[in-house]
C-alpha cells in the first residue's frame, strides 16, 4: 500500500492553497497598511476593541455554560433510554439543526419583538410589553438555541458508552446523586464535555448574524466588527484581519485548554 | 426515560427546540403580514413563494453548489484518507493537523481569508466570484468531514485484506476496487452526506465568497430578513421543515426496523 | 453508490437545464406599445429609444440599489424591472445594499461586480476621486434631458460626467403618535429619556453623525475633530437609550409599533405613514440633510452600454413616476414632476421650496480621507466601549504564553506517562 501515499498529494496541495495561504494572507493583512508597508498599527488599534472582544468571550462563555447545564441531564436521560427511544430522541434533536440557522434565529426574532407573540401573550394576562429583543439576553438565547445540539450530541455519544453497571455499582456503594454525578458521570464524560464546549464556544464567540438579528446593532460582537471591516459600514480589511487574527488566537487558546481533557484520537466533531 | 421528572425535562427541552419553528410555520398560513395577530387562514404566501424567482434560483444554486462540492470533496477526501492511512507518523500528524484547521477555525475567519484569497485570484488570474469560488470554498470545509468518516473505516479494516485479495488472483488495482473500496464505502457515504449537510446549511462562508451573480439560499434568506419581511420566509421554513422531517422519519423507520430485527434475532438466538 | 451519484448528477443536469431554458434567443419581440400597454403604461409618454438593440443576446445586468428603493415585488404597482426585461430582453439581477458605506465595502472587498449602482452625493464624489466610476456616454442616455436643471452640475459631479440623479429627499424624524404625546420638532427628541428603549438610530456613520451635527448646529461637513468628538459623545450618550441601530429593518419596526421614534429618509417615512396611520414625520427645526441619490456605473462594470440603457429607462417619465410613487422619494425628473398630483407637489416636506432647502438643509460633501477615517474610527468606537491602549498586546502575549505553556506541559506529561 506504499504507493497510496501519493493519493494524499492532491489534498496536501489543496490544504496549502485553501487553508494555509489564506490564513497567511490574513496575518499579512493584519501587519500591513493599505500601502502594503509593515505596521503594527492595526494590532495596537485592537486595544480599542478590547471591550467588544471581552463581551464576545463573555457571551460565548455564558452560552457555553448554559448549554452544558441544559445538555448534561438531557444527554444522560437520552443515553439511558431504550435503544429505539434513543434513536428517535436523537433524530428529534437533529431536525431543528437541519433547518437553516438563519431561519431559526429569525423565528426568535418574531417571537421576541416588542409586538411579537410573547409580548402579545403576556399582554393578555396584563403584563408587559417588555424589551425582550435587542439586548444581551436575546443574543445569548440565540446562541444557546442554535448551538445546544452541538453540546448534547457529543455528550450523548460519550455517555451511551458508559456501562450501566458502573452507575449501578456506584449507587449500590451508597453514592448519592450529587456524588454519582461528580465522581462517576463527570469524569467519564469529560471527552464529550470538551468536544461540546469547543463546538459551542467557537461558533458563539465568532458569530455575527445572531448578534445582528437579535442584538439590533447595540450588542455588536467581534464577529460583527470583522464583518463590518470587510463588507459593512467601515471598510478596512487590514484592521479586520487584525481582529480575525486575535480571534484566531483566542480560539487556539480555548482549544489547547480543553484538548487536554479529551484524548488525542477523538474525532473533533 | 424512567422517572417523571426526566420525562418532563425532555418535553420542556423539545418544546424549547421546536416551539419557535412551529410558530413560524403556523404564521405562514396567516392572512396578514403580522407575526403576532392571527387574521385568518390562507395559502397565499406559498403561491408567492413559488412565484419568487429569486428564491427558486437561490435554491437551485444551493443544490448545485452542495452537490458539486460534496462530490468533489468526497473524492478528494477519500483519496486523502487512503494516503494519510499509509503515511508515517510525522506526515500523518501534519496533514491531520491541517485537516483539523477548517473544523475548528471560526467560520467567519475561513470566510474572510478565502475572500482575500479569491480577491487576489480575481485581480491576477481573472477568477470570477460565483459558482467557482463557492464550490472551492465549500470543498475546503467539506473535505475534513469526509476524511474523519473514512479514516476510522480504514483503521478498522483488516490489514491483510489486500494481500488476501491478491492471493486470490486480483491485481493491485482490482484488489483496491474490489476489496478496499467496498470495505470503506459506508464511511465514504456518511462523509458524503455530512459534507452535503454542511454545504446546504452554510451561510457564513458563502456570504463572503459568493459575489454578485450566484446567491445561495442562505444568503437570500439573510437579505430577506433585513428588509421588510414577507411571510414568504415563513412558508419557506415550513417547506424546509416538512422535507427534513420526511427524510428523518423515513431514515428513522428504516433504522428502527433494522434495530427491532436485530433485537428479535438476538433474542431468538438466545432461546 | 454509483447509481446514487449518477442519479444526483442527472438531477443536477435537469435542474440546470430547467434554469437555462427560460429565454430562447430566437423569440421575436412583440412591439413596444403592446409591451407597455400590457403593463398599463402609456406608450405616448415613452421615448422612442431603441430598447431592443440587445434583444436575444442573453445579457445580464447586475443592479445594486438601496433596499425598498424601486417599484418591484408589489402586486399593485408596476414592476419596473419586469418592464425593462420585456422591453430589452436583458435580464436584471437586482441586489440591495443597506448604506453607502456598505456598497463601498462590497465594491472593494469582494467579488461584487455591479453594472449599476445608486449611491448618494458624497459617496459619488468619493468614488470619483478613487477612480471607482466610469464616465457616462450621454448620447446613450437621451432621457437625461428630463432632469431638472437645478440637479445638474451638482457639487458631487460638477461636469455631469459620472452620474444621473435618481431620487432625492431629506432626513426627517418619524414617530408614532400613539406612543408619543409631545409635539416633536427637534432632533433633541431622539435624546429624550422618556423614550428610552423606543428610539431607533441610523446604522451608518455619516447619517448618524449628521443627526448629531444638525442637533448641535455644526456643519454636516465639518472637518473639525473637536466637533466630531462632541458629536461622538452625544451619540454615545444616546446609545444608552437606543433600542437598535437599523437601516431597512426600520420599516418593520416602525410600522409594527416596535419603536416609537427614529430618524429616517422622508420618502420612506411617507411609505411607512401610509402603512400605519399612527405614524407621522417632521423636519426638525435645527435643519437637516438634503441628499440626492444618483445612478452610476462602476469602473468594473461589464455591460456599460446596457447599463446606460437601464439608466435611460429609469429616466422615462412613467417609470420614474412609478418609482417615485412607490418609494415616496422626490423626483428630479421634470416630466415626472408634472405628472404628479398637486397634493404631492405642494407637500412642503417632499417638495420643499428652494428657500427652504438653502436655509434649512445642507448636502453631504465627501470629507477628506483623514476626517473620513476619523469618523469611521469613532463609529467603530460607538459600537463598542473604550479601554486601555496596551490591553490587547498584553492580552495576546498572555494568551500565547498560556497556550505554549499548556502544550509544553501536556507534552511533558505524555513523556512521563510513557516511561
Amino acid at each position: 500500500m506504499k504507493a497510496s501515499k501519493a493519493l494524499a498529494v492532491p489534498y496536501a496541495v489543496w490544504v496549502l492553497i485553501f487553508t494555509v495561504v489564506p490564513l497567511a494572507l490574513v496575518v499579512w493583512f493584519a501587519i500591513t497598511d493599505s500601502d502594503g508597508s509593515l505596521t503594527l498599527e492595526n494590532i495596537f488599534a485592537m486595544s480599542d476593541y478590547m471591550s467588544v472582544l471581552f463581551r464576545s468571550i463573555l457571551f460565548a462563555i455564558i452560552a457555553t455554560v448554559i448549554c452544558l447545564i441544559i445538555a448534561f441531564p438531557a444527554a444522560y436521560i437520552i443515553s439511558r433510554a431504550s435503544a429505539i427511544n434513543q434513536s428517535t430522541l436523537i433524530v428529534l434533536l437533529m431536525v431543528p439543526m437541519w433547518i437553516n440557522f438563519l431561519l431559526r434565529t429569525y423565528a426568535w426574532m418574531t417571537l421576541l419583538e416588542q409586538n411579537g407573540l410573547i409580548n402579545k401573550l403576556l399582554g393578555l394576562i396584563g403584563l408587559g410589553p417588555y424589551n425582550l429583543i435587542n439586548n444581551s439576553g436575546a443574543v445569548i438565547l440565540g446562541m444557546v438555541y442554535n448551538y445546544l445540539p452541538f453540546m448534547i450530541l457529543p455528550l450523548y455519544s460519550v455517555m451511551v458508552k458508559i456501562d450501566h453497571s458502573i452507575i449501578e455499582a456506584a449507587q449500590d456503594l451508597g453514592s448519592n446523586k450529587v456524588r454519582l454525578v461528580r465522581k462517576v458521570l463527570l469524569p467519564l464524560s469529560m471527552p464529550g464535555i470538551s468536544t461540546g464546549v469547543i463546538a459551542v464556544f467557537v461558533p458563539s464567540v465568532s458569530t455575527f448574524i445572531i448578534s445582528r438579528m437579535l442584538g439590533g446593532g447595540t450588542n455588536d460582537l467581534i464577529g460583527d466588527l470583522i464583518e463590518m471591516q470587510f463588507s459593512g459600514n467601515s471598510y478596512n480589511p487590514h484592521l479586520g484581519s487584525a481582529m480575525a487574527l486575535v480571534l484566531m488566537i483566542i480560539v487556539l487558546f480555548m482549544m489547547s485548554l480543553f484538548n487536554q481533557f479529551g484524548s488525542e484520537e477523538d474525532m473533533p466533531i | 426515560m424512567k422517572s417523571l421528572s426526566s420525562k418532563i425535562y425532555m418535553y420542556l427541552l423539545y418544546i424549547f427546540l421546536y416551539l419557535p419553528i412551529l410558530v413560524l410555520i403556523v404564521f405562514s398560513f396567516n392572512q396578514s403580514k403580522s407575526r403576532a395577530n392571527w387574521t385568518g387562514f390562507t395559502l397565499h404566501w406559498y403561491g408567492d413563494l413559488f412565484r419568487d424567482e429569486r428564491i427558486l434560483t437561490a435554491l437551485l444554486n444551493t443544490v448545485i453548489v452542495a452537490v458539486c462540492a460534496s462530490v468533489l470533496a468526497t473524492i478528494l477526501g477519500t483519496m486523502a484518507a487512503l494516503g494519510i492511512h499509509s503515511m508515517k507518523k510525522t506526515g500523518r500528524a501534519i496533514l491531520m493537523g491541517a485537516t483539523y484547521v477548517p473544523v475548528i477555525n471560526p467560520e467567519i475567519i475561513m470566510g474572510i481569508s478565502l475572500m482575500i484569497l479569491f480577491k487576489f485570484f480575481a485581480t491576477h488570474f481573472h477568477l470570477r466570484f460565483g459558482f467557482a469560488t463557492l464550490i472551492l470554498a465549500h470543498i475546503s470545509f467539506d473535505v475534513p468531514y469526509v476524511i474523519y468518516n473514512v479514516l476510522p473505516k480504514l483503521r478498522a479494516m483488516n490489514p491483510n485484506l489486500v494481500e488476501a485479495a491478491q492471493d486470490l488472483g486480483c491485481n493491485p488495482r482490482q484488489a483496491f476496487f474490489k476489496a478496499v473500496i467496498p470495505e470503506i464505502m459506508p464511511g465514504i457515504f456518511s462523509g458524503f452526506l455530512m459534507a452535503m449537510t454542511y454545504s446546504v446549511d452554510d451561510f457564513v462562508v458563502s456570504y463572503f465568497t459568493s459575489g454578485t451573480n450566484v446567491e445561495p439560499l442562505s444568503v437570500t434568506i439573510e437579505s430577506m430578513t433585513r428588509v421588510k419581511v414577507s411571510p414568504k420566509i415563513n412558508a419557506l421554513s415550513a417547506i424546509i421543515f416538512v422535507v427534513i422531517c420526511a427524510i428523518m422519519i423515513i431514515k428513522n423507520l428504516i433504522e428502527n426496523r433494522k434495530l427491532r430485527r436485530d433485537l428479535a434475532l438476538s433474542r431468538a438466538a438466545r432461546q | 453508490m454509483k447509481k446514487i451519484i449518477s442519479l444526483l448528477i442527472a438531477a443536477v443536469l435537469m435542474l440546470s437545464l430547467a434554469g437555462c431554458g427560460s429565454s430562447p434567443a430566437d423569440e421575436k419581440r412583440i412591439p413596444t406599445e403592446e409591451i407597455l400597454e400590457s403593463f398599463g403604461l402609456d406608450p405616448e409618454l415613452f421615448s422612442d429609444y431603441d430598447y431592443d438593440r440587445f434583444y436575444g443576446q442573453e445579457i445580464t445586468l447586475n443592479v445594486a440599489n438601496w433596499g425598498e428603493y424601486m417599484s418591484i415585488n408589489d402586486d399593485e404597482m408596476v414592476d419596473v424591472n419586469e418592464v425593462f426585461e420585456a422591453l430589452t430582453g436583458i435580464e436584471v439581477n437586482y441586489k440591495t445594499y443597506a448604506s453607502n458605506e456598505t456598497l463601498y465595502s462590497k465594491l472593494l472587498s469582494g467579488g461584487a461586480t455591479y453594472d449599476i449602482i445608486i449611491p448618494s452625493d458624497y459617496m459619488i464624489s468619493k468614488m470619483i476621486s478613487e477612480d471607482m466610476l466610469q464616465k457616462l456616454d450621454w448620447n446613450n442616455i437621451p432621457n437625461t434631458a428630463n432632469v431638472m436643471p437645478s440637479f445638474l452640475h451638482a457639487q458631487y459631479d460638477p461636469n455631469d460626467e459620472y452620474s444621473v440623479p435618481y431620487l432625492w429627499g431629506m432626513v426627517a424624524i418619524i414617530y408614532n403618535a400613539a406612543m408619543i404625546d409631545d409635539e416633536i420638532d427637534s432632533w433633541g427628541a431622539l435624546w429624550d429619556e422618556k423614550y428610552a428603549g423606543n428610539i431607533l438610530m441610523f446604522n451608518n456613520p455619516r447619517d448618524a453623525f449628521g443627526i448629531a451635527q444638525a442637533y448641535l448646529g455644526y456643519s454636516l461637513n465639518t472637518e473639525s475633530e473637536a466637533e466630531l468628538d462632541r458629536c461622538f459623545e452625544l451619540l454615545r450618550q444616546q446609545k444608552e437609550i437606543v433600542q437598535g441601530y437599523v437601516m431597512d429593518e426600520i420599516f418593520d419596526k416602525m410600522e409594527g409599533g416596535s419603536a416609537a421614534i427614529a430618524p429616517y429618509y422622508v420618502g420612506d417615512a411617507v411609505v411607512m405613514c401610509e402603512d400605519n396611520p399612527d405614524l407621522d414625520y417632521v423636519i426638525p427645526k435645527e435643519g437637516t440633510n438634503w441628499f440626492v441619490d444618483a445612478m452610476c456605473i462602476p469602473a468594473t462594470a461589464e455591460n456599460k452600454e446596457a447599463a446606460e440603457m437601464y439608466i435611460n429607462f429609469l429616466c422615462e417619465p412613467e417609470i420614474a413616476l412609478a418609482n417615485s410613487e412607490y418609494v415616496g422619494y422626490s423626483t428630479p425628473n421634470a416630466v415626472t414632476y408634472s405628472l404628479l398630483d398637486d397634493e404631492v407637489k405642494n407637500d412642503e416636506k417632499r417638495y420643499p421650496s428652494d428657500e427652504f432647502l438653502s436655509e434649512h438643509t445642507e448636502v453631504f460633501i465627501n470629507l477628506s480621507d483623514g476626517t473620513n477615517a476619523y469618523m469611521q474610527n469613532l463609529w467603530n468606537q460607538l459600537k463598542i466601549d473604550n479601554t486601555n491602549v496596551w490591553f490587547v498586546p498584553i492580552f495576546l502575549v498572555l494568551l500565547i504564553a498560556a497556550t505554549i505553556f499548556v502544550n509544553v506541559w501536556r507534552a511533558r506529561k505524555k513523556k512521563r506517562d510513557n516511561f
